[in-house]
């Protein structure tokens, strides 16, 4: 699981990150808390997408990852940040597998749209109860850690990149397995993946549960290193659209994409937000625009050529 | 036709699309080893047949037997497992991934299947047995070459080579000759055949060219309108006035254009 050059990268990357933490300003630890919390929902995303997947609404998982935290938190005073990523994870994890039972069945725009659907009603439950918030979501209280309360984010940041690195050794792990490897071959032909004796559904079903897990877990995250959680910035459809904008610009190509491309992105809006406060989004938009044109293997394909063929495949 | 050694029973086979009949009142028994060709002009239902055995399509009516499982409403996988290929008129093989990536993704889903599928695919006891495939169907050359970029024939190869890792006991061949040029045709079924006959396999495919058919099977079904109006020895079954009025004049025309 180890030995391979992707994850000797993601082993030495994350120590790296995790050292220059404690010494790097407020404003760059919390960028990367944002980005990696974002790239663990991204990672999903890939592994839907190289199956020839996407989904616009995959921040039906996100909010449900990140409601579960504020849910735990207002309701139960839960504040381990453990059980607060588990319950995320969880709660996602086990409305994709039920919901897995449908999208195993549809492709294309049918399946990215259904998804779409599905998290607007999400959407419009939490907005019309008040019990759930309604519009203007939960605070949330700082997480703990071993019944610890940290004084500074850097312990919070830490166990993210430790949980993005899992997170990526994970998939990397599974994308050369059998059941991984059927990715692209079910993209290509699904016909031949059933004769040769092999599940298209189950596998799909995996795939789709992989990655509702993985988005539960990235809002979870998000609403840790937020503090707070709101229906707008995380289950409407705009944040699917954010995750999809984000999976293209990483590219499929490798496990440390999401990471970049998530990365890129915060520090991007972040900018363009502070340049042009009334036209961010003609930056994000020409950007998204330069990368499809110019890079449609994303910013990883980018690394990639610059590193020649020796850097990470 | 009964016969004790006969692995596959299709008994009374139907299936019509509206007022269309595409099978009806088939009968036949394939035993252990056989290389059977199946012949009949455009339309005639053979690969509806084909279709049915491998489970692709639903007969309306009747009953397929394999070592005496039924096979009939089971799902595709469920008959590749049960031990039943084929391959197709027009090539399955996954375009974007080059040769030995093809193969491997065969070889390692007919290894590994339910919980095995997650370990590691690349293993060397698999790369082995990959280049053991890539001699037997002299595909070695093209290796590393991506799918698209295949001639037509090569393509083929590799779709019949994908079908038969799973070491199925019947395969089915559904026009495995047909985009390849005359030269071609020869060298290419004597890779095939081969290869299958190394197994043992049974084979029972559709052919177009009466050549290659008298070559290669040593029994034909002709198929006419749905139904089978020739089952006999090649050479028979080439001399039938049946066979030549419904199949091989229709053929003659179809070579044509
Ligand atoms: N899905 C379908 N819906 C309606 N009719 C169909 C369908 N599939 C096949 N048929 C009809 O069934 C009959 C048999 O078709 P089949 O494809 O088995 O012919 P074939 O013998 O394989 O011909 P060819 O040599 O052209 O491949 C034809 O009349 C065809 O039009
Ligand atoms: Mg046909």
């Amino acid at each position: 699981m180890f030995n391979d050059r992707t994850a000797k990268f993601l082993l030495l990357a994350a120590m790296m990150i995790c050292v220059g933490g404690a010494f790097a300003p407020n404003w760059i630890v919390n960028q990367f808390m944002f980005g990696f919390s974002r790239a663990l929902a991204i990672l999903g995303l890939m592994v839907l997408w190289r199956t020839g997947l996407v989904s616009f609404g995959h921040a039906f998982y996100f909010g449900l990852g990140a409601y579960a935290v504020a849910i735990l938190d207002s309701k139960f005073g839960v504040s381990d940040v453990f059980l607060r990523l588990m319950a995320g994870a969880v709660v996602a994890g086990s409305a994709g597998f039920l919901i897995g039972f449908i999208m195993r069945n549809y492709r294309d725009i049918f399946f990215a749209m259904l998804n779409t659907a599905i998290s607007m009603v999400l959407f419009g439950i939490v907005v019309k109860t008040e019990s759930l918030g309604s519009t203007d979501g939960f605070a949330i209280s700082a997480s703990t850690i071993f019944g610890l309360a940290p004084e500074t984010k850097y312990p919070l940041f830490v166990i993210i990149t430790l949980v993005g690195l899992t997170a990526a050794l994970l998939v990397n792990f599974y994308l050369k397995t059998t059941f991984g490897k059927l990715t692209t071959a079910i993209r290509d032909n699904e016909i031949r993946v059933e004769y040769l004796g092999f599940s298209v559904a189950h596998a799909i079903h995996l795939k789709y549960t992989i990655s509702a897990i993985l988005a539960g877990g990235a809002g979870a995250l998000m609403a840790m290193s937020l503090g707070q959680v709101d229906p707008e910035s995380m289950i409407n459809w705009t944040v699917s659209g954010e995750l999809v904008f984000v999976t293209i610009l990483s590219g499929p190509g490798n496990v440390i994409a999401p990471f970049i491309g998530s990365l890129v992105f915060e520090i991007l809006r972040t900018y363009a937000f502070e340049l042009a406060p009334q036209a961010w989004q003609l930056i994000m938009g020409a950007t998204f625009l330069t990368i499809i044109f110019f890079l449609p293997g994303g910013i990883w394909s980018l690394i990639e050529k610059l590193g020649g063929k020796k850097n990470e495949k | 036709m009964k016969n004790s050694s006969s692995i596959l029973e299709v008994r009374d086979l139907l299936k019509t699309f509206g007022a269309v009949v595409a099978a009806k009142d088939i009968n036949v028994d394939i035993s252990q080893g056989e290389i059977v060709g199946i012949i009949g002009a455009n339309g005639a239902g053979k690969t509806c047949f084909v279709n049915m055995v491998t489970g692709y399509l639903a007969p309306t009516g009747g009953s397929i037997k394999f070592e005496g499982t039924e096979l009939v409403g089971l799902e595709t996988r469920k008959i590749t497992h049960a031990g039943i290929s084929r391959s197709f008129q027009v090539s399955q093989v996954f375009h974007s991934m080059t040769v030995a990536e093809n193969l491997m993704i065969a070889l390692a889903i007919a290894n590994n299947r339910g919980t095995d599928a997650l370990s590691l695919m690349d293993t060397p006891d698999l790369r082995l047995k990959l280049d053991e495939v890539l001699k037997r169907y002299k595909l070695e050359p093209q290796k590393d070459a991506t799918v698209s970029a295949l001639a037509q024939g090569v393509r083929k190869l590799l779709d019949i080579a994908m079908a038969v890792v799973s070491k199925p006991r019947i395969l089915l061949l559904d026009e495995p000759t047909s985009g390849i040029s005359v030269e071609e045709k020869f060298d290419f079924m004597d890779i095939v055949m081969g290869a299958l006959r190394e197994d043992g396999v049974t084979v029972l495919f559709v052919e177009h060219d009466m050549e290659i058919v008298e070559r290669y099977v040593s029994r034909v079904l002709a198929f006419y309108q749905g139904e089978i109006i020739a089952d006999m020895p090649p050479k028979k079954a080439l001399a039938d006035k049946k066979v030549q009025e419904f199949v091989i004049g229709k053929e003659h025309h179809k070579k044509k254009k």
